[in-house]
């Protein structure tokens, strides 16, 4: 994971490498300055000194400790500096990574992710990231360095007195690991629970006309409170773990001081140390403990960026369950599409396909409805056309080759899907009309909507063909964005166009008039089309009927009624009723 | 310094140099949460403030210590040569008391702080979710869910660390750098003005770089803003765009939004990151500044300001000290800022007006004795209206039979904006009424007028002959059964999904529940039968057979009016036949009102309304409907016409 991920720090290495060593000489110079506050104590004012102290030497070791100063001030910028750049671009690098490799994704592979869940890996976990990185290039190198240091420093003026640190640093070290090793697993606890009780306020706000219809208030508060209070005494549990890391640290600390002062006295007065150099040890005390302090939480923080790390690596890592054969075929012949003993599961792993050994011919240029209930897997049948998935077992041929066998290019922009979930982009109709054709004249774009019904209602908005879409297509209504999703897929000019439930949301005439120019305009194109209303299949050449993974049916409108007891079943249920009261007003 | 390590990381968490955001009146603000800390809390509050005194007078102590120790103890011993530690072991065992209270004082205040966190969130929690299910609905219709959301965990989230952090430690600054500033002011007055001007120096640098970094973290936010809704179009879209190979351009549009944010985040955060030196090594001259001033008068033995060596070590030491808290504050102050924005948020919806209910009509179990209806103490089948009359003092009771009337209603979302028109209609006890009519007609808006979701403008509904308005809300809506188009299950097992229509209903009384409603058949076929887990709003389950589970719900609540809204719209025409029989099955006998989608299902009604933009244009039987020839004609035989 760590190499995947590192492996994306590319033309940031120079700033990932200059940053710890800007970094280690900030500590120096941190380092070097009690020192020198030391030396003015001690020799500048005298104060160990029988010849008095000496302005010479204030200012001398002043002006020295100013020079230090800036130069840790320096220090300090440059880390500032290169450190934001390091981590910043290191993240964008990995976001660059993760969109690079989602465009190669199969759908397979995007059905593996969740949307959401690739959203939060390219946001909130590359955030979570950067700050680890910067942290860790900023912190991790300091932290230990002042405190080795400091230690050493310690250690030069009395190693006697700075024993007694190395004590207290163990001593702490091996405690903290205990405390924080049960409180991560208690907050781990918690924060699992506390998630669940979020989810149920979602449920309730989300539900809250049930809530509400059902006279539920009260039995919902009742449910709530019983969770909230379990979630209190978890988080208390939780806490309690916490609650001896800030008077033993202090504890410590004061340990310290009186230890060294006691011992430190007698030294003194016995000439083994300057009364400046029991100063600088006690200034060290504070600085070896809080970077120990400083170490503890960059340790808890890379523990909690350890899962985003993770996250992003698995996106980065996941390889294209479809890719293109060497010498791929840059050419369909023509629209005709064969189905040969096709087996298809999406997971291999599940038992049950999805479909099941599935025999179909279909000539170049026939129009086909595909019928039949929810989960009988109508949409699989066709995604796998334009090869969205592969097959698991058989084969299909477009224009007498396998599909396998086709530059994956070539073959979707002459197998053009108009899919079930249909999405437009931001940006004008005619910028999402030309998703179908970069190329496209705004005449060709017109036409296509003229085929579509898509014509009216967009020149009777206030900027016609240039009116701007709101993400995700919120300002047309849905029988408007299918017919502008029907539009954008014909824009392909393609030999096989595929319809998936894409006019659900028409009315039933205009759908008849869609299909009506369907036929005479694009009369050569092999038209596949499913739907739930019989009616808009009944005119086709031949209808499928799925039903549980295979074909119960496959025949014309006449046939299927006299032979086929699904599709006249449906068909019963339907008649003298074909229309839908809910349908967006005509145009 | 516990408190730093909470293993989640706030979504809020202020870095330094952020901007920050704009909050009304924070003052007032502070003083509620405070209010709403104290008012539980009142003891643990003080023992808390006590504990911080005392944590900070140790560690001044300890400072102090520092100058006994030289000034009192060494130099003496080394002046005197003598090797007496009596006097000095008596100092230290004094100064370890103090140690000693400081670190039992910061255990009490880090134990006493969990209690009134976590009781303080539980109970904030409890009040927003008490209120939130007190509210409207149109608060839910006008507020975001996610926002909503998001008061439950960012907004609680930041103010936990509110509470926890910033104040104990800013409070925790406050009174060191008051101690130190009068530490330092009895040490030395001349060396005090010196150290305050370069804190001032200090404050402005601060000032400046957040200035800077702050009008970079807002692009920085624009630019994370732009990119993130980039990648949710994208990542939504992700099959259309494999489907149109559109995957290059993707990634044009992506690599220049990625740079922007790049070029700003960088900025943003090398600024922010070069506070921290800057302060720190103005602090550094701050102390040289102070030695030089501070030697020259010790050694010049001014007697004026005079200042022992002693002194002046433990004054530089103070210096040091002094500069670490005010940036603390400054700092504390920014994350308390934020926290009040989410706070302020908090607030807002605690002071949402919740559903007022003025009615006074209740629904009673009631039972006839005497030819008389009473009032039942158990559950008899039979329900009345129990109506009381203030003028005479008296009450009376009718049997509840399901009869609605709409009069000349008029009624809008908004008062300037009216979506319905003057409805009126007729559902006697029993009849099954249905509304049919283009999206955003009306249908909906109807049937949620009868239980009162929202309140009408103009007109009256009447419920049995009385205005609902007199009904209790609540009474009202259990009389009332609704099955909605998007189904909603809870979090829980089947069993407790259906027994959601009527809580103390036995197993027994589940299951027939489910049978009348075709459910029971898959249920049997789920893993654990009724006792299956659902999760996710029943995402385990088909859309059929949630919707059959809802049916379920309504069918065990047996309610004497139903109300069913497209509750087959999304399924096949297969499965719609099982849910249809189940929905049949459940109406007999009932006033029913439903929306349908399709035209079949509503065929047997008693009457068929047919709505256009808010007005009812049709009524009557199918029958009656289809010989006029017009809208419903149109509707039913797939035929546009012209006019239409």
């Amino acid at each position: 994971m760590l190499k995947t991920l590192l492996k994306q720090v590319k033309e940031y290495k120079l700033a990932s490498f200059l940053t710890p060593l800007f970094m280690v000489l900030e500590v120096i110079c941190e380092m070097i300055i009690p020192i020198l506050m030391a030396k003015i104590v001690d020799d500048g004012i005298g104060f160990n000194n029988p010849n008095g102290g000496s302005m010479g030497v204030i200012f001398r070791v002043g002006a020295m400790m100013i020079v230090i100063a800036l130069l840790g001030l320096f220090a300090g910028l440059g880390g500032a500096y290169y450190g934001s750049q390091a981590s910043t671009g290191f993240a964008k690098n990995l976001r660059k990574a993760m969109f690079d490799n989602i465009q190669t994704f199969s759908f397979a592979n995007i059905d593996k992710f969740s949307t959401s869940g690739l959203v939060t890996r390219l946001t909130t976990d590359v955030t979570n990231i950067q700050n680890a990185y910067m942290m860790t290039l900023r912190m991790a190198m300091r932290a230990p360095a002042s405190l080795i240091i400091a230690m050493v420093a310690a250690f030069t003026i009395s190693p006697r007195l700075a024993s007694i640190y190395l004590v207290a640093v163990l001593f702490l070290s091996v405690l903290m690991v205990i405390i924080m090793n049960t409180a991560t697993k208690y907050f781990k606890q918690v924060f699992e629970k506390y998630d669940k009780l979020n989810e149920s306020v979602q449920e309730n706000v989300s539900a809250i006309r049930v809530v509400k219809a059902y006279v539920r208030e009260e039995y919902e508060n009742d449910k709530f409170k019983k969770a909230a209070l379990n979630i209190y005494h978890m988080f208390v549990k939780a806490e309690k773990n916490l609650v001896m890391i800030s008077p033993v640290m202090s504890g410590t600390v004061y340990i310290c001081i009186l230890l060294v002062s006691w011992f430190g006295a007698h030294m003194i007065v016995s000439n083994e140390l300057t009364t400046g150099g029991l100063m600088s040890l006690l200034t060290y005390c504070m600085t070896i403990l809080m970077n120990l302090m400083m170490l503890g939480m960059i340790f808890v923080m890379l523990t909690m960026a350890q899962a985003s790390g993770k996250r992003i690596a698995e996106v980065i890592e996941e390889k294209a369950t479809i890719t293109n054969k060497d010498g791929a075929v840059k050419e369909v012949k023509d629209g005709s599409i064969s189905f040969e003993h096709v087996d298809f599961a999406y997971n291999t792993t599940s038992e049950e396909p999805v479909l099941k050994d599935i025999n179909l011919d279909i000539k170049s240029g026939e129009t086909i409805g595909i019928i039949g209930g929810t989960g009988s897997a109508k949409s699989s049948l066709v995604n796998l056309i334009s090869r969205l998935y592969d097959v698991t077992g058989g084969s299909i041929k477009v224009g007498g080759v396998d599909v396998r066998d086709y530059d994956m290019e070539t073959l979707r922009d002459q197998v053009s899907v108009v899919l079930q979930k249909n999405v437009l982009f931001s940006g004008t109709i005619l910028d999402n009309l030309r998703w179908g054709d970069k190329n496209a004249t705004e005449e060709e774009c017109k036409r296509a909507c003229r085929m579509a019904c898509a014509d009216e209602f967009i020149e009777r908005m206030p900027d016609g063909y240039n009116t701007e879409i709101e993400q995700g297509g919120t300002n047309v209504s849905g029988g408007q964005r299918q017919r502008l999703c029907i539009a954008r897929a014909l824009l392909k000019k393609p030999k096989i166009l595929i319809l998936d439930d894409s006019t659900s949301a028409v009315d039933t005439a205009t759908d008849a008039k869609i299909r009506k120019a369907f036929a005479e305009e694009i009369p050569r194109t092999t038209k596949l089309i499913i739907a739930q209303r019989i009616s808009s299949v009944q005119n086709c050449d031949r209808i499928i009927v799925m039903d549980d993974g295979c074909v119960n049916g496959f025949g014309t409108h006449e046939e299927l009624l006299k032979t086929n007891e699904i599709y006249r079943e449906v068909y019963e249920s339907q008649t003298g009723a074909s229309g839908d009261a809910d349908f967006d007003q005509a145009g | 310094m516990a408190e730093e390590k909470q293993v989640k990381p706030g979504p809020g968490r202020p870095r330094q140099g952020m901007p920050r955001p704009k909050v009304e009146n924070p003052g007032k603000l502070f003083a509620r949460i405070m209010g709403y800390v104290f008012k539980f809390y009142p003891v643990h509050m003080i023992i808390i403030v006590l504990c911080i005194f005392v944590t900070v007078f140790s560690s001044v102590q300890g400072t102090l210590f520092t100058k006994t120790l030289i000034d009192g103890y060494i130099k003496p011993m080394l002046d005197s040569g003598s090797n007496d530690y009596s006097e000095l072991l008596k100092a230290m065992a004094r100064v370890a008391i103090f140690y000693g209270t400081g670190v039992l004082a910061a255990f009490i205040q880090s134990y006493t702080m969990i209690f009134i966190n976590q009781g303080t969130l539980k109970r904030l929690r409890e009040d927003l979710f008490e209120h939130m299910e007190s509210l409207p609905i149109k608060y839910f219709d006008t507020h975001a869910h996610g926002d909503i959301m998001s008061i439950y965990t960012n907004d609680i989230d930041t103010l936990r660390q509110m509470i926890s952090q910033s104040i104990p430690q800013m409070l925790n600054s406050a009174i060191t750098i008051v101690s130190v500033l009068a530490s330092m002011l009895v040490l030395s007055i001349p060396l005090t003005i010196v150290t305050l001007v370069m804190v001032a120096v200090m404050l402005f640098c601060s000032a400046k770089a957040t200035k800077a970094s702050g009008k970079n973290f807002v692009a920085q936010q624009k630019n994370i803003g732009a990119l993130n809704g980039y990648i949710e179009e994208m990542m939504t879209g992700q099959k259309v765009v494999k489907v149109f190979n559109h995957e290059s351009e993707a990634v044009v549009k992506f690599d220049e939004l990625n740079e922007e944010l790049y070029k700003s985040a960088f900025k943003a955060n090398a600024y922010s990151g070069a506070l921290g030196p800057i302060n720190a090594q103005l602090g550094n001259t701050s102390y040289v500044i102070c030695a030089i001033v501070g030697g020259a008068i010790a050694l010049s033995g001014n007697v004026t300001f005079g200042l022992s060596v002693g002194a002046l070590a433990s004054f530089l030491t103070f210096n040091k000290n002094f500069s670490m808290p005010i940036n603390q504050v400054s700092m504390q102050f920014n994350s308390i800022i934020m926290a009040l924005a989410g706070a302020e948020r908090i607030f807002k919806l605690l002071d949402e007006q919740p559903e007022t209910d003025e009615g006074y009509v209740m629904l009673v179990d009631s039972e006839e004795k005497n030819g008389e209806i009473v009032e039942a103490d158990h559950h008899t089948g039979h329900w009345a209206w129990k109506h009381y009359h203030k003028a005479s003092d008296t009450t009376t009771y009718q049997p509840m039979e399901g009869d609605v009337t709409f009069n000349g209603v008029d009624f809008g979302y908004t008062d300037e904006k009216m979506v319905l028109h003057d409805i009126v209609l007729h559902a006697l006890p029993g009849q099954k009424i249905a509304f049919v009519g283009s999206t955003g007609a009306g249908k909906t808006t109807i049937t949620n007028l009868i239980n009162r979701f929202y309140d009408i403008q103009d007109g009256k509904i009447r419920y049995d002959n009385i205005n609902v308005n007199k009904i209790k809300k609540a009474d009202l809506r259990r009389s009332l059964g609704i099955v909605l188009q998007d189904t909603h299950l809870f979090t829980g097992t089947v069993m407790e999904n259906i027994r959601y229509g009527k809580l103390n209903a036995t197993d027994e009384e589940v299951k027939a529940a489910a049978k009348l409603a075709n459910a029971h058949s898959f249920i049997k076929r789920l893993p654990d039968g009724y006792n299956t887990m659902l999760t996710g709003d029943g995402a385990n389950l088909s859309q059929g057979q949630r919707q059959l589970l809802a049916i379920a719900r309504a069918a065990i609540a047996d309610p004497p009016v139903l109300i069913l809204d497209e509750a087959t719209s999304s399924i096949d025409t297969r499965t719609e036949k099982i849910v249809q029989d189940g929905m049949d099955k459940l109406m007999k006998g009932r006033t029913t009102f439903v929306i349908a989608h399709r035209l079949s299902t509503v065929r047997n009604s008693d009457c068929i309304i047919v709505l256009e933009q808010g007005r009812i244009i049709e009524q009557g039987t199918h029958d009656e409907l289809i010989a006029k020839g017009q809208k419903y004609y149109q509707l039913y035989t797939g035929m546009k016409s012209e006019t239409a």
